[in-house]
């Protein structure tokens, strides 16, 4: 008993080098949304193409959908947007896009230029809808289900590694739950 | 001439001072509790920095936020629980306490406890053996007539 007791230091210490080693690979500028399993906040602000048709939170209901943050200021959302194009044109998921804090005339310009992946886009150009979110940059994406409950924030670029092995997956289980 | 140079580099300097304070209150309590409040609230950007010291614009816009809350009559606890409900416990140097930050909080106490246990038990552990070493040099009374035997015998021869 007593040597077995010498040992407790090392094992104390590899424990502690374990936890520390799988915190090497968290990267500490992602953060969990708030807002994980809150509906997604009432809001009403005007469509991105046409300024007089003012959009809510129930137009994002029905469907699991994709909320993307996006701006023509954030070089990231460039890099991301083919991506997006990708998964609204094959993989058949709605992307909502909330331009954040933009410019009307840029932003418009950006979709006529590189194509238009969103069933439509939210105009937030105070930012205020992406206050309540938690937005925090550009761009991140957020798994909204078909009750309009936001249930994942991803914070970065899009890309096929993400889509594969996080946001697809997740797409299809709150397909599942109806 | 080199205390020219150094009045110009001061007045330079000072500029910083001047950008910072561009937003307005009604009272002086107002800007304490905003200076207060934007210290105690994190950045979610720039993650080492209050939104007070960070210029980058999600700490301004949380700035004009805590300053548009105050100016609107909310307290402290009311501006901080808006934020956290929006940006998680992460806003916040200093978390509440409830179920999920009660081992943040009491976690260095506890080891802190338990290090003093340790201490404790290890020092009685030492010197139990002196104690006993101590116990070994008196002699039982079966032990002092034994003994009283043994030097009577070898008087004797």
């Amino acid at each position: 008993m007593k040597r077995a007791l010498l040992f407790l230091p090392l094992l104390v210490a590899v424990a502690i080098g374990v936890v520390l080693f799988w915190g090497l690979g968290n990267d500490p500028t992602k953060l969990e949304s708030a807002r994980i399993n809150d509906p997604v906040p009432a809001f009403s602000l005007p469509s991105l193409q046409d300024p007089t048709k003012l959009l809510s939170q129930e137009d994002i209901k029905g469907k699991v959908s994709l909320l993307n943050v996006w701006a023509t200021w954030c070089p990231s959302c460039r890099v991301e947007h083919p991506y997006l194009l990708k998964i609204a044109k094959e993989y058949n998921v709605p992307v909502i896009g909330l331009n954040y804090k933009d410019d009307r005339q840029a932003a418009k310009q950006w979709l006529i230029k590189l194509d238009d992946p969103y069933l439509f886009n939210i105009f937030d150009e105070k930012g205020r809808l992406g206050l309540d979110l938690g937005v925090y940059g550009a761009p991140e994406t957020y798994i909204i289900d078909s009750k309009g409950v936001v249930r994942y924030r991803h914070v970065g670029v899009v890309d096929d590694r993400v889509w594969k092995i996080i946001i697809e997956p997740r797409v299809k289980q709150y397909t599942n739950e109806g | 001439m080199m205390k020219k140079i150094l009045i110009i580099l001061l007045a330079l300097m000072s500029t910083n001072a001047f950008s910072i304070d561009t937003l307005e209150f009604d009272t002086n309590a107002q800007r304490v509790q905003f200076q207060v409040l934007t210290e105690e609230l994190r950045c979610p950007k720039c993650q080492n920095q209050n939104i007070a010291d960070s210029n980058a614009p999600i700490a301004i816009d949380l700035r004009n936020e805590v300053h548009r809350m105050i100016l609107e009559g909310n307290n402290e606890d009311q501006v901080i629980d808006f934020m956290v409900e929006r940006y998680g416990d992460f806003v916040v140097y200093k978390p509440k306490f409830d179920t999920s930050t009660y081992l943040l909080w009491l976690g260095p106490a506890f080891i802190a406890f338990l290090g003093f246990i340790i201490v404790f038990v290890t020092a009685r552990k030492k010197r139990q053996p002196a104690s006993r070493a101590a116990n070994v040099n008196e002699l039982s009374q079966e032990e002092k007539k034994k003994l009283n035997t043994i030097l009577s015998e070898k008087e004797k021869v």
